[in-house]
C-alpha cells in the first residue's frame, strides 16, 4: 500500500484515540482541571510525564544532533535525565505534601507575599511561552514533513486538536491522553532502533548494539573514531567542548528540567506523597528508555552515513539518498567536478551537507523497513510534539486564570468562573502559540534550549531553599529570583540576539556559554536570596510551621 | 530529638548520600575525570564515554527507586511508632 495512506491511517487512529479519551475523561471541576482531582495513578502519572517531557526535539533531533557532536551531545543525555533525581529527592514529595495546584501557588504562599507570587508567574509565563512556540513549530514541521500539507495548515491542524482536548479535558484529560501518547512514541521509536541494531551488529538490544562489534569484528566506535580521524573530524567519543562548559550546560540542563513549570505540576496529581516519588521513578524509567537508545541510534546512522556516502560516487548512491535531499535535508554538491561525495570536515573541500534530523528520520528507508513503519514513526513523532505542547498550555492557562485572576485579581471569583477563565485563556494561550508556531520570530530555535536556564535561574532555588530552610524569607526569595531571571535574561540577550553591545565566543564570561549559564545565575540566585535573608526578618511562626508540615508525609 | 526531627534528619542522611552518589557517576565519571576513564576499555565501549552516555543514566533510575524504598520504609517505621 502506498505509504501516504498508511500515515494518514496510523495518524487519524491516533488522533481518534486522544480525542475519545480527551471526550470520557473531560474535567468538571477546576481541581479536575489544573491537577486531575489528585487521582492519577503513580504509572500513569509516569507515562504522562514522560510523554509531557518529551518533546519533538527528543524525538526527531536528539539522536541526530548527538550524532554530530559525539561524546559533546551527553550533555543532554545526562542533562535531561539527572534532572529527575532532583525533582523526586527534592522538589515532588514536598510539593505533593503541599498540596495546591501550581508552582507560583507555592512561592505565593510559602514567601506569604503576592508580590512573590506574581514574580513566579511571570518567570513561568516567560519559561512556558519560550517552550511552547517551539513545540507549535515541531507539529508543524512534522506535519508538513509527512502529510505534504505546508507548515501553517500543519501549525492550524495541531492547534486544533491540542485546543480541542486540552480545552476539554484539563489536566485530566492531558494525562490519559499522554499515556496513549507516550505509548504511541516509544513503538514509534524504538522498533526501527531494535531492527537497525540487528542489522548493523546482530545485537537486538540497541544499548548493547553500540557497544559490540558489526560484520568486520571491528567495535563499532572504534571504527567510527577512526573514520572521523580519517575525514578529519573530531573524534566522536572525546569532546570539543571544555571540561568547564559540558559541567555548566549539563548542570543548567539538569536544574533546569526540575525548575520547570510543567513537569512539576505533574506531580501534583497524585493521591499521595509516596505516589509522587514513585511517578518520578517511573517516569525517568520511561524516559531512559528513549534516551538511553537514542546514543545507539546517533552512533549507528552515523557510521552508515558516512559508509554509505563517503567517497562514492554520486549515481550509486542508494534510494532514500535522493528522497531525503528533495526535502533539502541533505544537499551534495560536487566541487571539484569529481562525481565522487567528498565528506569532510574541511568546510573548503566537503561537498555534503547533511541536517541532524535525518538521522532518525531517514532510518526506516535506510534499514528497508516496511511502509507502516514509517507512518507509526509520523504518529510517533506527532505523540511527541502534542502532548509536550499540551502540558506547556495547562501552564498557561491556570497561571493566568488560577494565579493571576484567582490569587491576585478577583478573589471572589466563582469555581465556575474559574474554570470558564481556565478554559478561555487556554485557547488565547494556543492561538498566540499557534501565531509564533506560524511566524517564528528568529529567537525561537535560540531560546528552547535557554528556557532550562530561565527555569534553573529562577524557581529551582526559590523552591528547593523553600522546602529544606525555614529562615527563607519573602525579601531573599524574591531579591534572588529577580536577580537570577534578570542576569539570565541579560546574558541570553547579549550574546544571542547582540543587545547591550553583544559579544562573541572569547567574550563569555570564564568561558561559560549562555545554554550553561542558568547555572551560574542559578548560584547567583542562591547567594542573593541567603545574603538578603540575614538581613531582613525571619517568616513567623505560621509559616515555619508550613514547611514543618510538608517535610512530613502524613497527616493527610 | 522527637519523631518528626529524627525523620527528617534520616530523610537528609539519604539525601546527601544519594546526592553524591547522582555526583559521582554524572559529572564525576561522565565529565570531570572522562578521559582517565576513558584509558579503560569496556567491550566496545570506552568506560568515561560510557558513564556519559549511559551509565550515568542506569545509576539515576536505580537511585530514584532506592530513594522511593527507603523512604517507605521510613515512613512505615513512624507510622507503626505511633
Amino acid at each position: 500500500m502506498e505509504l501516504q495512506y498508511w500515515i494518514w491511517i496510523a495518524v487519524g487512529l491516533s488522533f481518534t484515540l486522544y480525542i475519545s479519551i480527551a471526550i470520557i475523561t473531560r474535567a468538571s471541576s477546576t481541581g479536575e482541571f489544573y491537577i486531575a482531582g489528585k487521582g492519577v495513578p503513580p504509572i500513569a502519572n509516569g507515562m504522562a510525564t514522560a510523554a509531557d517531557w518529551m518533546s519533538a526535539a527528543s524525538f526527531i533531533s536528539m539522536a541526530g544532533i548527538i550524532s554530530f557532536n559525539g561524546y559533546d551531545g551527553s550533555v543532554y543525555l545526562m542533562g535531561w535525565t539527572g534532572g529527575y533525581v532532583l525533582l523526586a529527592l527534592l522538589l515532588a514529595p514536598y510539593l505533593r505534601k503541599f498540596g495546591k495546584f501550581t508552582v507560583p501557588d507555592f512561592i505565593g504562599d510559602r514567601y506569604y507575599s503576592n508580590i512573590a507570587r506574581g514574580v513566579a508567574v511571570f518567570c513561568a509565563l516567560i519559561v512556558s511561552f519560550t517552550y511552547i512556540a517551539g513545540q507549535m513549530r515541531g507539529v508543524g514541521v512534522v506535519f508538513s514533513r509527512y502529510l505534504e500539507v505546508d507548515i501553517t495548515t500543519g501549525v492550524l491542524i495541531g492547534m486544533l486538536i491540542v485546543l480541542f482536548y486540552a480545552v476539554l479535558g484539563g489536566m485530566k484529560g492531558i494525562t490519559y491522553t499522554q499515556v496513549a501518547q507516550y505509548c504511541v512514541l516509544i513503538f514509534a521509536f524504538m522498533l526501527p532502533a531494535i531492527f537497525i541494531s540487528l542489522m548493523v551488529t546482530g545485537n537486538v538490544i540497541p544499548q548493547l548494539g553500540f557497544g559490540s562489534s558489526g560484520s568486520d569484528g571491528v567495535y563499532l566506535l572504534d571504527k567510527l573514531d577512526g573514520l572521523h580521524r580519517e575525514l578529519g573530524f573530531h573524534e566522536y567519543t572525546s569532546g570539543k567542548k571544555s571540561t568547564l562548559d559540558i559541567f555548566f550546560i549539563t548542570a543548567a540542563l539538569m536544574v533546569g528540567t526540575a525548575g520547570l513549570p510543567h513537569v512539576i505540576v505533574r506531580f501534583f496529581t497524585v493521591k499521595k506523597v509516596s505516589d509522587a516519588r514513585k511517578s518520578a521513578g517511573w517516569a525517568l524509567l520511561f524516559i531512559a528508555i528513549l534516551y538511553t537508545t537514542a546514543p545507539a541510534i546517533a552512533v549507528f546512522s552515523r557510521t552508515n552515513l558516512i559508509e554509505t556516502v563517503s567517497n562514492k560516487t554520486y549515481s550509486s548512491l542508494p534510494e532514500w539518498f535522493g528522497k531525503w535531499e528533495a526535502t533539502g535535508l541533505i544537499s551534495f554538491e560536487d566541487k571539484n567536478k569529481d562525481g565522487l561525495v567528498q565528506y569532510v570536515a574541511d568546510p573548503q573541500i566537503n561537498e555534503l551537507e547533511v541536517d541532524a534530523d535525518i538521522m532518525v528520520l531517514a532510518n526506516p528507508e535506510i534499514a528497508n523497513l516496511p511502509n507502516w513503519i514509517i507512518a507509526i514513526m509520523a504518529a510517533g513523532a506527532l505523540a511527541a510534539a502534542l502532548s509536550t505542547a499540551a502540558g506547556l498550555l495547562l501552564v498557561i492557562s491556570s497561571s493566568v486564570s488560577h494565579d493571576l485572576i484567582k490569587k491576585m485579581i478577583k478573589p471572589d471569583v466563582s469555581e465556575r468562573g474559574e474554570l470558564i477563565a481556565a478554559r478561555l485563556s487556554a485557547v488565547g494561550a494556543v492561538m498566540l502559540a499557534a501565531y509564533f508556531g506560524i511566524n517564528p520570530p528568529g529567537f525561537v530555535a535560540a531560546t528552547v534550549a535557554l528556557a532550562f536556564g530561565l527555569a534553573a535561574a529562577s524557581f529551582f532555588p526559590a523552591i528547593v531553599m523553600g522546602i529544606f530552610s525555614k529562615k527563607m524569607n519573602k525579601e531573599g526569595a524574591i531579591a534572588g529570583m529577580v536577580v537570577g531571571v534578570l542576569l539570565m535574561l541579560f546574558y541570553m540577550t547579549k550574546f544571542k540576539f547582540g543587545w547591550f553591545g553583544g559579544g562573541t565566543e572569547k567574550d563569555w564570561w570564564f568561558g561559560i556559554s549562555p545554554e550553561g549559564f542558568g547555572s551560574f545565575a542559578m548560584l547567583v540566585n542562591f547567594v542573593v536570596s541567603i545574603f538578603i535573608s540575614k538581613f531582613t526578618p525571619a517568616p513567623d511562626e505560621e509559616i515555619q510551621m508550613l514547611v514543618e508540615n510538608i517535610r512530613n508525609p502524613d497527616d493527610e | 530529638m522527637n519523631k518528626k526531627e529524627t525523620y527528617w534528619r534520616t530523610n537528609l542522611k539519604y539525601l546527601v548520600i544519594l546526592l553524591s552518589i547522582w555526583f559521582t557517576v554524572s559529572f564525576g565519571f561522565g565529565i570531570l575525570l572522562v578521559d582517565t576513564l576513558n584509558q579503560i576499555q569496556m567491550g566496545g565501549f570506552k568506560l568515561g564515554f560510557w558513564f556519559a552516555q549511559q551509565g550515568a543514566i542506569y545509576v539515576f533510575v536505580i537511585l530514584i527507586f532506592v530513594y522511593i524504598y527507603l523512604m517507605n520504609r521510613l515512613d512505615n517505621k513512624f507510622k507503626n511508632q505511633k
